[in-house]
């Protein structure tokens, strides 16, 4: 009888859990309307809107994957479109010129590399009169900022400094949700990054749905994770950046090849990492089923 | 540690140091012939498991220490300089901060498995409270180390927690302040989490020696909870556990090795990749995944300083656990009421931890309260009244016994001889 009733007490304590949870999500999808979008996890009931207000659409990268790998002539396009469209107003400080000829990179040649370098005015110093000055870019230096300083950068950018994006495609990503969040650790899905710089940079000129303010000075992006809008108008139109390889010459196909070059200024080594990776995973499996086959032998002649 | 050694030195150097200092007989009785239940299942090699995660943890983390710098104006280009220049730097990085997450995951599922079992009870009860111990510096030693990169998350984990302290009536503002080293987190903050971040995990070390000793004294509980009657019951650690250890370590690499190489930064928060801003707070600000359920509990209540008291007491409450679960019996096999609440209990952490990554709004809010007092409730009520209501099922009389009935075998001689 005792157990019984403990039995039932049992059961009844995991039927208030589970009430207690039902309850509390028709109530959190009843508050996803006036919650949400709150500061520093304040309690905001006054904002209406979700951000971001669409999720990036799920390309397809060749960096994805078991055997990713970046694609060459993507990673040099998209410098290009870096260099002469983003490096106007975005640096690239974690990246040297001597990146681009790393293995697992872009994969110029050295002697494009220095070429490259070399267009650019780098300033050095002090010299031993104790001045600035200066001088062409070498392969070691790093990409040189469009701004003096951050002061600068916002001055000239309407109050906003330019991030600098070596670490963008590690830097955002829009949330999936707790399912997906389970998914993608077996999906080993990790271009949530990427998806989110081609969504945004594909996402300006959408009309923004009515009732939703767009503040002065800033451009409407219905993927934008922070709000409603952004400093930086659309960066890219058909045609800005001529390709030589005869790549489609769209917003669609500058996005992505800028966001595949981005993935590699944030990753570098992310083909060395998925190469070694598999050998370390080929090594642990074979020796986990050696493990397995010596305590099988051992724990043979015990009853355990 | 187990009594007296029968290591028997052979060689003429071996016999010359044993007399001096038996420190090869004390490895020999505690990893050779340390007598270990025969009847362990998989869920007893997470104390080899969390062994080794310690030990890689502090060989990865010392090289990390030889090219991080710790002053705020550099220490987040140190660590990408880790990640591009230093060769194998991103691959130590990933290795330190994956390994992290994985020193939780072993460290709550070792922590579950005594609870199921019982292995808190009389005679293992200061094992437990060493063990709750170690989980509080692991605590304190994660959360420094998540500082060290200087992103965004970092600054304002760092910036929530210390502020904590700021709920202590009169003396708080002075002790955060002193804890800062300024008035607010800064570089200074940073250099001295620096510190005892290198610190703590050899403190941990220190600890771990007292657990495994208060082990060695007590002996290993086992899925049936009943004592270890005569040396049938047990074989020799080596090779049974040892071998056992080592296939689950590599299991457990295996596991190791698919978050470092292919979902590196799945346990991370992207904002950590955005350099420490003082003037802009995170949307949402999330602690690192095995925090989640005490960051739930301690936003559950409205009040701070009951919050903070809340936050520490759902770990303090874990010391008294050895004197608030009444029942005699120990294994959760034999307690069919116990069992059901174990499993409540383990439901209802996970739910806190979900709680814990929600902005803390609308229903949210609420369930986080009503699993709060939950939580609290089971140890300090459950608990309790179900040792003293609840009829256990019977418990065979050895472990050769029951062992030997599952298997249906009779005894075969080589066990004998093994242990």
């Amino acid at each position: 009888m005792r157990e019984l009733a403990g039995t039932m007490t049992g059961k009844i304590a995991g039927f208030l859990l589970a009430g207690a949870v039902v309850a509390g999500l028709a109530f959190s999808a009843a508050a996803q309307d006036g919650g949400k979008g709150g500061d520093a996890g304040e309690q905001t009931h006054d904002q209406a809107w979700e951000f971001p207000l669409k999720e990036p659409p799920l390309l397809s990268w060749s960096f994805a994957g078991i055997f990713g790998n970046y694609d060459q002539a993507q990673l040099q396009r998209g410098f290009q479109v870096y260099r002469e469209v983003c490096s106007n107003c975005h640096s690239l400080k974690y990246i040297a010129f001597r990146n681009l000829a790393e293995p697992g990179g872009p994969g110029f040649s050295d002697a494009e590399v220095k070429a490259l370098a070399a267009e650019y005015q780098i300033t050095a110093g002090p010299n031993d009169q104790g001045d600035m000055f200066q001088r062409p870019g070498l392969p070691s230096d790093h990409f040189p900022s469009p701004f003096p300083n951050v002061e600068a950068a916002a001055a000239a950018n309407g109050g906003a400094a330019p991030p600098d994006l070596s670490l963008m495609a590690k830097a955002r990503a829009a949330e999936r949700g707790p399912l997906w969040t389970v998914i993608d650790f077996f999906s080993q899905y990790q271009e949530a990054g990427p998806n989110y710089i081609h969504a945004l940079l594909t996402g300006f000129g959408e009309q923004p749905p009515e009732g939703l303010v767009i503040p002065e000075g800033t451009y409407f992006n219905p993927y934008f994770l922070a709000g409603p809008s952004l400093k930086m108008p659309a960066p890219l139109s058909d045609g800005a950046v001529t390709y030589s390889d005869g790549s489609p010459q769209t917003i669609d196909q500058y996005a992505r090849d800028v966001a595949a070059f981005l993935m590699w200024t944030a990753e570098p080594h992310l083909v060395a990492r998925k190469r070694v990776g598999f050998q370390v995973g080929i090594f642990l499996i074979v020796f986990a089923g050696l493990m397995y086959l010596t305590k099988k032998r051992v724990w043979s002649e015990v009853a355990h | 540690m187990e009594g007296h050694s029968t290591y028997q030195p052979k060689s003429g150097a071996a016999k010359w140091l044993e007399r001096r200092l038996p420190v090869i007989g004390l490895m020999y009785s505690s990893f050779v012939t340390y007598p270990t239940p025969r009847n362990l299942n998989y869920w007893w090699t997470f104390g080899a498991i969390l062994t080794f995660v310690l030990v890689a943890q502090i060989v990865t983390g010392i090289v990390l220490a030889m090219h991080y710098l710790s002053p705020g104006s550099m220490a987040f280009d140190s660590i990408e300089a880790i990640m591009r220049d230093v060769n194998y730097g991103w691959l130590l990085r990933y290795l330190h901060s994956n390994g992290a997450s994985l020193f939780f995951f072993a460290v709550y599922i070792h922590m579950f498995r005594g609870m199921y079992y019982g292995s808190y009870k009389e005679p293992r009860e200061v094992l437990w409270i060493l063990g709750v111990l170690i989980l509080l510096l692991m605590i304190a030693t994660a959360f420094m180390g998540y500082v060290l990169p200087w992103g965004q998350m970092s600054f304002w984990a760092a910036t929530v927690i210390t502020n904590l302290f700021t709920a202590i009536p009169l003396v708080g503002g002075a002790i955060t302040q002193w804890l800062w080293g300024g008035f607010a987190v800064d570089s200074a903050t940073l250099n001295r989490f620096y510190s005892l971040h290198y610190l703590l995990p050899f403190m941990i070390a220190g600890v771990v020696v007292l657990h495994v000793w208060a082990l060695h004294i007590v002996g290993q509980n086992n899925p049936l909870g009943i004592d270890v009657k005569s040396k049938k019951d047990t074989v020799a650690f080596t090779p049974y556990a040892t071998i056992k250890d080592m296939f689950a370590t590599a299991l457990f690499l295996i596991l190791l090795a698919w978050l470092v190489f292919y979902v590196p930064n799945y346990m991370g928060h992207p904002d950590n990749y955005i350099p420490a801003d003082p003037l802009k707070t995170p949307a949402h600000i999330v602690p690192e995944w095995y925090f989640l359920p005490f960051y739930a509990i301690l936003r559950a209540i409205p009040n701070k300083l009951i919050g903070v008291i809340a936050l520490f007491g759902s770990i303090a409450v874990l010391f008294f656990l050895p004197w608030l679960d009444t029942s005699r019996v120990r294994s959760a096999v034999f307690r069919p009421i116990y069992r059901q609440f174990f499993w409540i209990f383990v439901l209802v952490c996970i739910g806190l931890g979900y709680l814990g990554s929600q902005p803390p709004q609308g229903a949210y809010v609420i369930i986080a309260r009503i699993l709060t007092a939950y939580y609290f409730l089971h140890f300090l009520v459950i608990l309790p009244v179900l040792g003293l209501i609840e009829r256990p099922k019977r418990q065979p009389p050895s472990i050769t016994e029951a062992v030997l009935a599952k298997s249906g075998s009779a005894e075969p001689a080589a066990a004998e001889a093994a242990s």
